[in-house]
């Protein structure tokens, strides 16, 4: 398997006036084509300065990132940026466009042309299951969240890029919803083989879409497991995190 | 000449130095406010720059442009000049204000999806703080009005003309002939500017 994503003992650290601090430490891990690997960790633990280091919105002050085998530093960032979808919980769709517009970001960056943009605005919208009838000429303000939500991944998705990146995108809806997109976020992935990192401080929803689980702690990976693995790990943050769930069945009755 | 006639010429001529004095302070305060939202280090001196020229008074600051070579002298360039320099403090802290308070999300979002910086400077930060910019156009343009009634005391022609010669002759009406008009065109384009900036903001 080859991998897609690679972390090279990759560093982050930032200097400010009482002294620099160490923000992410010597990360190494490798996504391979069509994983998703989940970076789960507290706040604060590093998870977005890792992602935005994938996209080259930060570059690492140590070591290397690399995307399909070339140092982020070698890629143009733009050229970059283009085959990386990237979509966060404040979704920062354009207040100014409308959600076809939006959708149609990148393949109209990318010189499609508009019929070609048109029947793919709507064929992602009718994936994401939202009526395209209904909704391509609306604009963001006239959403809820969870379509919000959802126009921002038919939005990353939108030329079919092979890599994508999540921060926490469904962090902000009500757990029906989140369920719903979670669910809909499987089907794609299975259906599109695409590569992604996704990031959750959630377990459950590390547990449910992760081919494999990144722990992060501190800046440092702490833990890189199956789900599977993950469940009976030793590690004390992850136990942290597994309290939470055995929380959660305590309450629905008796587990035994 | 009758007062008719010379109300409309001097009418015209105050409009004149306010659209050329807007237009030229426009086209050097909107880039300059941009440049700024690039380079917060030179905030401070450049804001700073243009809010010591707005405190100068304006009687003074027409006088002190007087005796300055290429640009200085007696006549309407002077006067363009010092309105140019009052005008550039409201469009330049308003176009660094409209644009750093684009939502970071939306800006992330549009270098992560891989627009160059020209590209998010005009699809996202100057659409989005258009309505802000506008509204710094506005603020000076009426104040440019105003304030160019005293482009007369250096011999810059305008509706001053007539506010200045009443005050000599202590005539009343011609004061009035010289205020009324300034007043009725800062109105107008107070509105006008307005409507401008509703119909133009896209949000
Ligand atoms: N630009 C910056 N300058 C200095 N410190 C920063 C900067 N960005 C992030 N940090 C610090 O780096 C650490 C990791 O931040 P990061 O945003 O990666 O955390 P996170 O795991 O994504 O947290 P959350 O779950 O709350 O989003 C935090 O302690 C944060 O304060
Ligand atoms: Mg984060």
């Amino acid at each position: 398997m080859n991998a897609i994503v690679e972390f090279r003992g990759a560093g982050y650290s930032v200097t400010r006036p009482q002294g620099s601090s160490d923000i992410l430490r010597e990360l190494t891990f490798t996504v391979a084509a069509g994983e998703t690997l989940v970076l789960l960790g507290r706040s604060g633990s590093g998870k977005t300065t890792a992602l935005k280091m994938v996209n080259r919105l930060l570059s690492p002050t140590s070591g290397e990132v690399l995307v399909e085998g070339k140092p982020t530093a070698a890629w143009d960032p733009i050229r970059l940026r283009r085959r990386i979808g990237y979509v966060i919980q404040e979704t920062g769709l354009f207040p100014h466009f409308t959600v076809a517009e939006n959708i149609g970001l990148v393949p109209h960056l990318e010189g499609w042309d508009e019929e070609r943009i048109r029947s793919r605005v709507r064929e992602l919208l009718e994936q994401m299951g939202l009526s395209s009838h209904e909704f391509a000429a609306r604009y963001p303000r006239e959403l809820s969240g969870g379509q919000r939500q959802r126009v921002g991944v038919a939005r990353a998705l939108a030329a079919d890029p092979p890599v994508l990146l999540f921060d926490e995108p469904f962090g902000a809806l009500d757990p029906v919803t989140r369920l719903d997109l979670q669910k809909q976020f499987l089907a794609l992935r299975d259906a599109l083989h695409k590569t992604a990192v996704f990031v959750t401080h959630d377990v459950r929803e590390a547990l449910m879409l992760g081919t494999r689980v990144g722990l992060m702690r501190n800046g440092r990976l702490e833990l890189l497991a199956t789900p599977r693995e993950f469940l009976h790990a030793e590690n004390d943050e992850a136990r942290a995190f597994l309290a939470g769930l055995d929380w959660k069945m305590e309450a629905d009755g008796p587990s035994q | 000449m009758d007062l008719r006639s010379e109300l409309a010429s001097l009418t015209l001529e105050h409009f004149e130095l306010v659209l050329v004095a807007v237009i030229v302070a426009a086209a050097i305060s909107i880039p300059t406010g941009i440049l700024l939202t690039r380079r917060a280090g030179m905030r401070r001196w450049v804001l700073g720059f243009a809010n010591l020229l707005q405190t100068i008074p304006s009687l003074a600051l027409f006088g002190f442009l007087i005796p300055v070579p290429l640009i200085g002298g007696i006549g309407k360039r002077t006067a363009i000049v010092a309105l140019v320099l009052y005008a550039l403090l409201p469009m330049m802290r308003n176009t660094l204000t409209g644009i750093l308070g684009v939502d970071p999300a939306v800006r992330e979002s549009a270098v992560a999806m891989g627009m160059t910086g020209r590209q998010v400077l005009w699809q996202v930060e100057l659409p989005l703080a258009m309505r802000t910019i506008l509204a710094g156009v506005r603020v000076a343009t009426v104040t440019t009005i105003g304030t160019a009634t005293i482009a007369a005391a250096i011999g810059g022609g305008g509706l001053g003309v007539f506010i200045f010669r009443g005050i000599s002759t202590v005539d009343t009406t011609q004061i009035l002939a010289g205020a009324i008009p300034a007043a009725v065109i800062a109105l107008l384009a107070d509105e006008g500017l307005g409507w401008l900036e509703r119909k133009l903001s896209p949000v």
